[in-house]
């Protein structure tokens, strides 16, 4: 039999890994850095501070339960801004923003050479172009 | 105890598991802060598997380091955007 304080746990553990995965898709499927920066800030950090609730919940003595919630504090405090910064100083060092133009009008990027292979007329290309990325 | 313990468990796996889909990001992907923004968040994932150890296999000692580690985690971060940039203001 299952008790409540079981199923609080399963399920918070269920819903941080379900968000947790979601930062990961971002991660690797979002054309830009900036909307990496956006998953990766918002879903990890949701992800992270679901999963250390069900953490809290499960250690049920009181200075344990005390560091755990200064951990999801700390968590909701400097995840987003550490992402920020970073994307802060991406915007510092000039990278465009991915807009719909970068988008390849022929099917996936992976498949056109002439994108993948950069420009050599362009140094900043390989950081600026929106087709280079993965 | 032992359905809680065996779930945080699973759980810690799963984590590890997304931490090394992530590092795909950090060897690939194009600019410096692409690399950090995935490393970022392989340390809040390793945040939250020492949590997760010790509240599964009731050591809490493992929670002082789940403390430190975010705080390093946050400090390397915004150290590296910090250096990445020439003047230095980015907070």
């Amino acid at each position: 039999m299952v008790t409540v304080t079981e199923a609080v746990v399963i399920a918070l553990l269920f819903g941080g890994l379900f968000f947790a995965f979601v930062a990961a898709v971002g991660l690797i499927r979002l054309p830009d850095l900036y909307t990496r920066a956006h998953s990766a800030s918002k879903s990890d950090t949701l992800g992270a501070v679901l999963t250390l609730g069900a953490a809290a919940i499960a250690l049920d003595t009181g200075v344990d339960t005390l560091k755990l919630v200064l951990l999801i504090v700390f968590m909701f405090i400097t995840n987003p801004t550490a992402a920020h910064a970073i994307a802060r100083a991406a915007a510092d060092q000039g990278i465009e923003p991915w807009t719909a133009d970068d988008a390849d009008p022929d099917g996936p990027a992976d498949g056109d050479p002439a994108d993948a292979g950069g420009d050599p007329d362009d140094p900043d290309g390989a950081v600026a172009d929106g087709g280079d990325r993965r | 105890m032992s359905l809680v313990a065996d779930a945080l468990l699973t759980a810690a796996a799963g984590f590890m598991l997304i931490s090394i889909v992530v590092l795909y990001r950090a060897v690939k992907g194009p600019t410096m802060q692409d690399r950090v923004i995935a490393v970022n968040v392989v340390g809040s994932n390793t945040v939250v598997v020492a949590a997760l150890f010790a509240a599964a296999t009731d050591t809490p000692g493992a929670l002082d380091i789940a403390l430190v580690y975010a705080l390093l985690n946050f400090l390397m971060s915004i150290a590296i955007s910090k250096f990445t940039v020439e003047r230095g203001g980015v907070l």
